[in-house]
């Protein structure tokens, strides 16, 4: 009885609305490459977090105050008169970090296994462009506190603004509203952290899974598991079924159906993320001063600036490229072509062959430098600046643009290790 | 697929089982959603209780208290105000305080403790307005009665029990808060008799 | 792959050492779950403290809920006349003569326990003063160099010197012995870590319940997973 009612329901929405249909086209009868490994958790983790702070977002609106004169207080009274307040508070700030952690290793695997190839650009470009709005909803969400390390954090990125030739100044000006970081911004940077870019990053997801699904998930191996139709003898195909519109234009092999064997296996990597997430959350909230800094504490001071001044610790690789360099504007167009490499990332490599794993031995350690080097600049963003640290931050900003370089080169004519047709085990 | 057969019991029982305490899982994630929005710990004190010098009062003197935000009337009532309650009860609503707009210590001929003293909201059962006193010329209002309130929203009027009278469009008597007399003089609002 | 993994998990320790130097502070060995000792703590902060320092995010009646003192007791005890439990703890020094008497105006501490590394800062820095006649109230302070107040404990702790070496010489002439006055300021220090996040004491005891309830959840879904892996190969 209730499961005819149901049917009858579904099938009532489904003349109106798709839904069934979209069931099966994304999750149900998805084919999804049968060899995800754990790189391949980050993807559905990043949705979680980004849930995670949408919610926990609203609900902290509800008893902010986003003025100069209430905010830092607002925060406290959350923290001690809200019942559960501190909860909620601390679900974000610890959320804001887990999403950069997520979101990097996301981008590490894509690195890995050359997801951002052909025919992934426009995939890679909405994670880019997802990975930019990320930033700077990370960067205006942290005036919100309205602690000292909120507002000189603030004073020294929008200052970067002033290194553009002859509008620097006014630049500047136009961004905070005021001559000094005052309500004005904070009000600003408010709307736009808890509406604007919320939006727009919901909307960039949505299209990122949209082109993702259009050409298909990649796999450790870089080995497409959609083959031309007819390609591939029957007795081959894979045995599950999958929606009609990837098996009307291709033969599907070594795949399985999302939901239920990635459904399962991304809740198993819920689970586990969680645990890791909650312990921080529950037990280091500050995550050893890097996920809530210290001078945080005390309220915003336009006339004391606090000992170091360091980013977020997710901000790390950008500011070093930009620190390490003397001249103003020259560190600043560094900190930016920082990422616009990333977003040509796909021009940059010229090679066919996807997966490190059948890539040149000159890839590999191309590979591994980079991550060495983004971590190094990452590390070093958090220290104060001296010699010793500005040498190393020379050399692994080298090391990051090097790897872009470097692989515009070899990747033409790259020795590759021959690619198998076939997903193996 | 699997050369082994599937145990569909075992599947459906963990899949069940997961459900079951993902389920509680996300009940537990919305236990501090739906907590947070109880009265936080500054709402808590600004509704704090209230306490009063009602020593200095005048008899037919009422003062104003704010309690929660809301106003609440506190008169002394002289010897025959409170001899009058007994003389119009049959033009009000609600004369014996059935309805429950008082705590159960308060629910007799005059409405409050101690009988000198009238606790009641200044809110106006009709639409929340705040009823003006009229002390000794409410006899234009109500023809034989000298003293009562009178809401200028819609002319609702009650008596010096905060009891309604009849034919106004407010239902119900106005409303006795918790309250209490730790000592003689004072008068403590939002703590009930024989609480704490 | 593993690889990558290893190599950045690897270079994470150096983020731990990046977080430490700076002064040496000793080491309070204060303990939250102490009531006895927040009690003191409280007690000394209102003595001593709250004349110029105020704590301005902190309820009383929260204060005395957490710290286990009744509310009849902690009205009369700590409440000035007209104020109400639910009162923030606050003083009425006037911002603007503060900071014309001290050069700045005292600040808050509501929060100095998580501004400043911890109990141990508050702990050191009360134990740290020395004569220093160069300064305006002939005082100075070993982690808070120029510190800009009185050494308003000297009556209990006594004075101390500094000698050549740098090294700060016992205190002499104080109503307390040393024992005595490292307590009050591991008190004074508790106090401190306490009010900065009242929450703590809960935010842990619910950690452990949700870390056993992921525990649990990640074995059945592990379970799970592989139930149903057992289709593919």
């Amino acid at each position: 009885m209730l499961v005819k009612l149901f049917t009858d329901f579904m099938g009532w929405i489904d003349k109106r609305l798709p839904v069934t249909d979209a069931w099966n086209k994304h999750l149900a009868q998805y084919p999804a490459p049968k060899n995800f490994n754990f790189w391949y958790f980050f993807g559905s983790l990043a949705m979680l977090v980004l849930v995670n702070q949408i919610v926990t977002g609203i609900w902290l609106t509800m008893n902010y105050e986003p003025s100069g004169e209430g905010a830092f207080a607002s925060i406290e009274y959350i923290m001690r008169d809200v019942d559960y307040g501190w909860l909620l508070r601390y679900m974000h700030s610890t959320g804001a970090s887990a999403f950069f952690i997520v979101v990097y290793m996301h981008m590490m695997r894509g690195l890995m296994y050359g997801s951002y190839q052909k025919p992934r650009e426009l995939l890679w470009i909405f994670g880019m462009l997802i990975f930019l709005v990320l930033m700077a909803e990370a960067f205006m969400g942290y005036l919100l506190p309205w602690g000292n390390m909120s507002y000189w954090g603030a004073q020294v990125i929008i200052s970067l603004f002033g290194a553009v030739p002859i509008i620097g100044d006014d630049l500047t000006l136009w961004i905070r509203g005021d001559y000094v970081i005052s309500g004005a911004t904070l009000n600003r940077f408010f709307a736009l952290h808890v509406i604007a870019l919320p939006l727009v990053l919901v909307i960039l997801v949505f299209l990122h899974i949209l082109a993702l699904h259009e050409v298909g998930s990649n796999n450790p191996e870089g080995i497409d598991v959609k083959k031309p139709k007819g390609s591939i003898k029957p007795e081959e195909l894979s045995k599950f079924k999958f929606h009609k519109q990837y098996t009307d234009k291709y033969d599907i092999v070594d795949a399985i159906p999302f939901h239920p064997y990635y459904s399962v296996k991304d809740i198993m990597g819920v689970a586990g993320f969680l645990i890791v997430f909650c312990w921080v959350m529950f037990f280091a909230p500050e995550g050893g001063g890097y996920f809530m800094e210290a001078p945080n504490f005390e309220p915003a001071n336009g006339l004391k600036t606090p000992e170091h001044i360091a980013p977020v610790w997710y901000f790390g690789p950008f500011y070093t490229i930009l620190r390490i360099i003397p001249d103003k504007l020259l560190g600043a167009i560094c900190m930016f072509s920082a990422i616009i490499v990333l977003f040509l990332l796909p021009w940059f490599d010229r090679g066919v062959v996807k997966s490190m794993k059948y890539r040149s031995t000159a890839h590999l350690v191309n590979l591994i430098q980079f991550a060495i080097c983004f971590v190094v600049l990452g590390v070093l963003g958090t220290l104060p600046a001296t010699p010793v640290y500005n040498l190393i931050g020379t050399v692994a900003t080298f090391g990051y643009f090097g790897f872009f370089v470097a692989l515009w080169f070899y990747s033409k004519n790259e020795k590759t290790k021959p690619v198998p047709e076939r997903i193996s085990g | 697929m699997s050369n082994a057969p599937v145990n569909n019991g075992r599947r459906r029982f963990l899949t069940a089982a997961t459900a079951v305490v993902g389920g509680v899982g996300v009940a537990g994630v919305a236990v501090p959603f739906i907590g947070s929005w109880n009265p936080s710990a500054r709402a808590k004190a600004a509704g704090a209780p209230v306490e009063v010098n009602v020593g200095k009062i005048q008899p037919g003197q009422l003062i104003r208290a704010a309690w929660r935000g809301k106003p609440v009337y506190v008169v002394r009532r002289s010897d025959k105000m409170l001899a009058d309650l007994a003389k119009h009860t049959d033009q009000l609503k609600d004369p014996e305080s059935l309805e429950e707009q008082q705590p159960v210590y308060a629910t007799n001929a005059h409405r409050s403790i101690k009988p000198e003293f009238m606790v009641a909201l200044g809110v106006c059962t009709h639409l929340g307005c705040a009823p003006t006193y009229h002390k000794g010329d409410f006899g234009e209002k109500v023809e034989g009665v000298v003293n009562g309130f009178y809401c200028p929203c819609h002319g609702s009027m009650f008596d010096m029990a905060g009891r309604v009278f009849q034919s106004v469009p407010a239902p119900l008597n106005l409303v006795v808060p918790e309250h209490s007399f730790p000592t003689a003089d004072t008068l403590l609002i939002g703590v009930g008799q024989g609480e704490v | 792959m593993k690889k990558f993994i290893l190599v950045i998990f690897a270079l994470l320790p150096m983020l731990a050492l990046a977080s430490g130097g700076g002064v040496h502070l000793d080491k309070a060995g204060n303990d939250l779950t102490d009531k006895e000792s927040l009690k003191r703590g409280f007690d000394s902060y209102v003595s001593y403290c709250l004349g110029c320092h105020q704590l301005q995010y902190q309820r009383y009646n929260r204060t005395f809920a957490d710290l286990g003192i009744s509310e009849e007791e902690g009205m009369a005890k700590y409440l000035l006349n007209g104020q109400k439990p639910g009162d923030h703890i606050t003083n009425a020094m006037p911002a603007k003569d503060a900071a014309k008497w001290f050069g700045t105006a005292p600040p808050d501490l509501t929060l100095e326990a998580r501004l400043k590394p911890g109990a141990d800062y508050i702990y050191t820095y009360l134990r740290s003063f020395y004569l220093d006649s160069e300064r305006p109230f002939g005082v100075n302070n070993k982690v808070f160099s120029d510190v800009g107040m009185p050494h308003v404990l000297q009556g209990l702790q006594g004075v101390r010197g500094i000698d050549e070496h740098g090294n700060l010489t016992p205190a002499v002439g104080g109503s307390m012995t040393e024992e005595e006055y490292d307590v009050f300021s591991r008190d004074l220090a508790n106090f401190l870590e306490y009010v900065g996040e009242p929450s703590k004491l809960e935010r842990e005891s619910m950690g452990y319940w949700v870390l056993g309830f992921l525990f649990i959840f990640f074995i059945l879904s592990y379970l799970l997973k592989k139930e149903y892996w057992r289709d593919i190969h």
